[in-house]
Parts: C-alpha cells; structure tokens; sequence
C-alpha cells in the first residue's frame, strides 16, 4: 500500500458544509410567504391568494417531474398523468360520498383530507410503478414517446368514463373536511397547501442530497458508469420514477381541493408540457427551480389572460427569451439560493 | 490452485460480418498480470467489454472465479469482483473527484436505497473514497469537479474508481492512452505495485509499458489469439513480429 497522509483524511470527511444563509434565506422565504395572505387583503386583491395556491401546488407537481427529469435524466412526457390520477382519486371518493355508493362495491367514498390525499399518493404510485416499470425498459426519444403515449392512454380512458363525467369532468362541491379547520376560505387553504409545500420541499432537498440522490445524478451523467460499479441502474431509475409519481399524485389532489373539480385536461399532454417548461425555465436539477417555474408560467398566464384572449401569443416569445437568455434556468440569475444539480 | 480466476472458452461475437471475436480462449491465473496486444481493430474493447458484461457474446463462455458469468450483467460481476477501466473515460463530469469515487464505494457496500441522510457526511465511505484517490495521485484534487481535471488525471481517476469496488481482477482497457511522457511513467509505477495485490488484465499500445509490466503476454490480430507467452517469448515469436510489429515479408 501507498502511504497514506492520515491528518489529510480527517480533516476532510467533514467538510462542513451546511449552508447557513441557505437556511436563514429559505426561513425569510417562508415567512414571506406566510404573510402574502395578509399584503394581499392589504392591497385589496384577494383573488391573489388562489394564484399564490395554484402556484405552490404547480411547484409541487414540477418538482416531483424534476427529480426524474432534472436529477435523473430520464425525459418523462407524460407527467401529468400522475396529477391528473391524484385529482381523480379525490374527485371520485367523493362521489362516492356523495351518492352514498361504495366505489366497486365495496370501497366507501370519503372526503376526509386525510384519508383522500394518502390515497391519491398510493394510487398514482402505482400507476406510476406499472408504467414506470413498462416505460424505463426503454431510453431517450422512445421514452419520451412511450411516457406521451401512456399518459394521452389515460387522458382518453377518463374521458370515456361516461359514470364520472367523461369529457366533462366531476364536480367536487366541497373541500376535503380536515380536523375543523375552514377549507372552504381560501387563506386557511392557503395555509394548508404552504405548510404541505414546505414539508414536501425540505424531504426534496434531503432526498437529492442522500446515498439514493447521488446515485440517481450518477445515473443522468452516465449509465454506463454506474452499471460498471455495480450499480443495478433499473431498480434505481424506477424508484425515482414512483416517489414523482407519488410527488405528482400529491400535487393533483391539493388542486382538485382547490379548484373544486376535476376533468381531463389534468392529464392532457399540453399540461405535461406545462410541468415540463416549468422544470426548464426554473432550472432543471435545482431544488428551487420548479417553485420558480410555476410561479413565472402561471403568473404570466393570469396576468396575461386578464390583458388577452391571444395570451399565448405573447407567452411563447417571453419563454423563448427567458430559455435563450438564462442558461440553466432562472435559478442560474440567484446562483447563490441553491447550488446547481446537487 | 486448480482453475484460472478468469477462464475465457471459444468466445465468438460478430458483428454483421465482421467477427470482431473469433474462437477466443484465454486463461488469466490469480496474481498474473496478463497483458493482452494487438493492431487497432484486433477485438480488444469488444473482448474487454465481453468479459465485463456490457456486450454478450454469440457464443463461449465466461467463467470468474469458479462459477460460469456469461449470462450475468455487469452489476452482477462487478459485485463479484469483475472491474473494469474505460479506454475513453466514462465519469460522472458534475460530480468531484471524491464524489466520483465515494459513490462507488457506496455501492460496494450494498444498496443506496437510502433517503433521508446525507451521502456527503457518511465520513467511512468519503475516508475510504480518499484513500483510493490518493493510491492513484489525485489526493490533493478530490474537491475538483470531474470536468475540470486534465485528462490524465480523468485516466488515474478511472483506476480509482475501479480500485473502489474492491475487485479481484481488473480489466483495464488501455490507462496509459493519452497520457504525456511523465504522467505515463507514474501509471506505470502505479500498476506495478497494483499488481501485488490484483489480477490484472491489460490491454495497451504502450509496448515499453506492456514490457516492463506484463507476466504474460497474449497476442490478438482479427479477433484470434494467436500468441501467448512471456514478454520474451512474444519478442521472439514469428507470427506476432509477422502480423503486429510488422517485420518479416508476409
């Protein structure tokens, strides 16, 4: 054996690298956000806060597509899926409730928070193993191709289930009940959903940074290599693909909460796009990114459609400059909030 | 000592017409250094990559350490104690130096179904991952993004890596290719007291290197062995001078 300098090794095992003003600036963030309910009423717009809403679920949904996408590689078209079977989970429970009928006879339909968001979860989780499983035998552009395909499978399917709603969708009348807590004023909601966010967005940044994270960066940069340290790249690949899946399914019952209804156009493929531009022009492989994305696109979007009925019009040229003129995503302008694909 | 730790039986792999490995049979002992020679286009990455499980072969077997590998994937016999260089480097380009070599340190030590703690502060796998960097020379560039490193120390970094899964046999796939007079010399050293301890399979242009280090030496022209000996033997051979260092009439 080579001599070895064992001082040099110790004082590098720790490398301490915890990044206080990571931590300090994600508390102000937070804490910005708390207060957003009340600028808002301040200012005399309260609709403002279902914006605020819609954008902290969209983060969701576009960071749990991130994890495939940004730190794994692996180009899913068909994300929305995912979301669009969280909303259905909760929009058909639901209906059971409603009607009174147990779901396949046997299933009773709930509209408790803590029942339907678990279930959303579950279900998308394993959809997303089926497919996930079926997808990943393949790579590149036929990947993309079979997600896309899988997931316009599933929008056609709910949209010939003619007994919840078809092209038209499912009316949820009411929120979720959770505890005795108002759900039906959109600051409570608000609230909920932010408090969720956090916790999903603090698992996130552990997640990415663990044994399992590092491997699935690994996977990205190359599979070759990491099959050639005996690294099982499936078993991998395919995890990451269910937790998004889960991420995703989590995202689409927190908007069906919200917008009190659920249709198809959750799983189209333009929504699928939505997430995934969200992704790019956030940053892909950046922790806050998405968050970023989501608030840039439905921001534009609202503000947009209030000026024209051409909105896309002008939404197309402001995307193409921002991806053209921010390498790496608009994270890239805040380097220092998170640190690129770690 | 009753069989080789790699014994390679009548291997054959084509593509289209062209039979890149023809009837190949190698036998590699425990503690040898084999070094396998060739013009370009002999078959050595494709018969390196065969052994290593990223190509499978048409027909033959491969069997490791007693127990027959052919139909196994490259996971599977790296675990087993298979490992490999890449000829063009095959590194995670965002990770450093140290992040490249912990994650297979990582992976040696069982599943990476790990979620919630942090990779970079499991201080056994980074001290060992250094270790490793150091062996190769690369100690004081572990914080280095993969990217930035010159290409000889992307070469000395493959070797690290590999030396991380803690293998019984290495397959290397030509490690002095590129490298300048001096960084040549330093592989060299390297090899030597790798040797001592791993069984290697070498492949390489660098014949004074292949001289210097080989116990064996196998000669390979169109995907056919047709030499085996010690250095001395293949210097003294017909046939190699013949079809590989091209002396003689034919």
């Amino acid at each position: 054996m080579l001599k070895v300098d064992e001082k040099y090794i110790a004082q590098t095992d720790a490398s301490p690298r915890r990044n206080w003003w990571a931590v300090a600036g994600a508390i102000v963030f937070i804490l910005c956000a708390a207060a957003f309910p009340v600028f808002a009423k301040a200012i005399g717009d309260p609709s403002l806060i279902g914006l605020a809403i819609r954008i902290t679920i969209y983060a969701i949904a576009a960071a749990s597509l991130n994890l495939i996408l940004g730190y794994g590689g692996m180009i899913s078209f068909g994300h929305a899926a995912y979301f669009g079977i969280g909303g259905y989970v909760v929009g058909i429970l639901y209906h059971h409730f409603a009607e009174g009928e147990p779901f396949l006879g046997f299933i009773p339909g709930t509209n408790q928070f803590l029942i339907t968001i678990p279930a959303a979860i579950i279900v998308s989780g394993i959809a997303a193993l089926v497919l996930g499983a079926l997808s990943l035998r393949t790579s590149g552009v036929p990947f993309i191709m079979i997600t896309l395909a899988f997931a316009q499978m599933l929008f056609f399917l709910f949209v010939s289930l003619k007994a919840y709603g078809g092209d038209d969708g499912l009316i949820v009348r009411r929120r979720n009940v959770l505890f005795d807590l108002d759900m039906r004023d959109d600051t409570t909601f608000f609230y909920l959903i932010l408090a969720i966010a956090v916790v999903y967005f603090i698992g996130f940044a552990r997640l990415v940074r663990s044994p399992f994270g590092l491997v699935l960066g690994g996977i990205r940069q190359s599979e070759r290599r990491m099959a050639a340290i005996g690294v099982s790249t499936y078993r991998y690949k395919l995890t990451a693909f269910v937790i998004a899946g889960m991420g995703a399914g989590l995202a689409g019952a927190l908007m069906a909460n919200y917008s009190k209804f659920v249709s198809p156009d959750m799983l189209h493929w333009t929504k699928s796009g939505d997430l995934m531009i969200m992704v790019i022009i956030g940053g892909t492989g950046t922790l806050l990114g998405p968050l970023l994305g989501a608030a840039v696109l439905i921001g534009l979007e609202t503000f947009l459609t209030s000026w024209t009925e051409h909105w896309k019009f002008f939404l197309g040229p402001i995307l193409i400059v921002i991806v053209l003129f921010s390498t790496g995503g608009l994270t890239s302008l805040f380097s220092g909030w998170s640190r690129k694909r770690e | 000592m009753s069989e080789p730790l790699l014994k390679v039986d009548r291997l054959v792999k084509r593509f289209g017409g062209l039979v890149a490995t023809n009837n190949l049979s190698l036998e590699v002992i425990e503690g040898e250094l084999h070094a396998l020679i060739g013009p370009n286009g002999a078959g050595k990455t494709t018969f390196i990559s065969q052994i290593a499980g990223e190509l499978h072969q048409d027909s033959g077997t491969i069997r490791f350490d007693g127990t027959e590998v052919s139909e196994w994937k490259t996971p599977a016999r790296v675990q087993r104690g298979l490992a490999r260089s890449f000829q063009i480097t095959q590194l995670l380009p965002d990770y450093t130096a140290l992040d490249n070599v912990a994650i297979a340190v990582q992976a040696r030590r069982g599943h990476s179904f790990q979620f919630f703690v942090d990779a970079r502060k499991r201080g056994d796998i980074r001290s060992e991952a250094r270790t490793h960097l150091d062996r190769v020379g690369l100690g004081d560039r572990a914080g280095i993004v993969v990217s930035e490193l010159s290409h000889g120390e992307q070469k000395q970094l493959e070797l690290a890596i590999a030396l991380a899964t803690k293998p019984r046999m290495l397959l290397l796939d030509e490690p002095m290719a590129g490298l300048g007079t001096a960084e040549c010399a330093r592989m060299i050293d390297l090899l030597k007291a790798l040797k001592t301890e791993v069984t290697i399979l070498l492949v390489e242009h660098d014949m004074d290197a292949v001289f210097a280090l080989a116990d064996r030496i196998s000669v390979l022209v169109n995907g056919e062995r047709i030499a085996t000996g010690s250095a001395d033997d293949i210097r003294a051979n017909e046939a190699v001078r013949v079809a590989y260092l091209g002396e003689g009439d034919a």
